[in-house]
């Protein structure tokens, strides 16, 4: 047992048990920080893959800022735990089983398939040139949807801006 | 140093997307079902870079940072709406938030 190894088991461990406890939590605070649990435990995969700047802006992102705003709007609204009612009955006696076969099927699925060959050396330290190469397709290949990205946050400030200001 | 199979990265993945699904038909809550759309998001994420690494390319990891792009402009807006929700609904379940129901 090595060391990617340990952490990639870990990191795994991690990361469902943070899945679970979304689903298990009732107040919507709790379901958020598992969230953050299971961000971080895949930013640390992704250092394990040799992918240091999407491990960062996972972070920074990611956990960072999408899930600082889950929590913002959690604690704005005051949410309490969520009520069951009858209703969510179709949810769990057809939902649940249904997303647990899903679950195995594709464990299994995943296992066997041909794309699944090889494996994957571990180090915590990439190459110094992955964030480069990244960096080199982004701004080549990729430059027109990044530079569509920047429209596309732009759109969604305001539209953010339109919804959330106080109704006249 | 071992080596970590792929395959054991797409269980994973696999694994948290299933359990993403499962937490959104579940959850009753608006802001949780979107928290479990994110969950969905990383475990899809989490695929690309496996690939990208798999197959020593960039252009998975392109992909997750798009990905990422836009679901921060996605929880930007959707909160928006949740936030607009909660003001005329008194309410963030999802058996309250029925407007476009026949």
């Amino acid at each position: 047992m090595s060391v990617p190894f340990l952490l990639f088991f870990v990191c795994g461990v991690l990361a469902v048990t943070g899945a679970l406890l979304l689903i298990w939590a009732k107040e919507p605070i709790h379901s958020a920080l598992s969230l953050v649990l299971v961000m971080v435990s895949l930013a640390v995969l992704y250092l394990l893959l040799g992918a240091p700047f999407i491990a960062a802006i996972q972070i920074i992102v990611y956990a960072g800022a999408i899930m600082v705003l889950f929590v913002f709007v959690i604690m704005l609204l005051n949410a309490g735990a969520e009520e069951h009612t009858d209703f969510s009955r179709l949810a769990k006696y057809i939902g649940l089983p249904l997303g647990v076969i899903l679950i195995f099927w594709a464990a299994y699925w995943l296992l066997r398939s041909p794309a699944g060959g090889g494996g994957v050396t571990g180090g915590l330290i990439a190459g110094p040139d992955s964030t480069q190469r990244l960096s080199k397709q982004l701004f080549q290949q990729f430059l027109f949807p990044f530079e569509a990205t920047s429209i596309l946050i732009l759109i969604a400030i305001l539209g953010a801006l339109v919804l959330a200001r106080k109704q006249e | 140093m071992s080596v970590v199979p792929i395959s054991y990265y797409l269980v994973l993945s696999g694994v948290l997307f299933g359990l993403g699904v499962i937490a959104f038909v579940y959850k009753r809550n608006v802001i949780t079902i979107f928290m479990s759309i994110e969950l969905m998001l990383n475990a899809v994420n989490l695929a690309f870079v496996t690939f990208a690494r798999a197959h020593n390319q960039v252009d998975g990891l392109v992909f997750v940072f798009f990905v990422i792009v836009v679901a921060a402009a996605e929880a930007a807006v959707g909160l928006a709406v949740v936030i607009m929700l909660s003001q005329n609904r008194q309410s963030l379940s999802i058996e309250r938030i029925n407007h476009l129901k026949l």
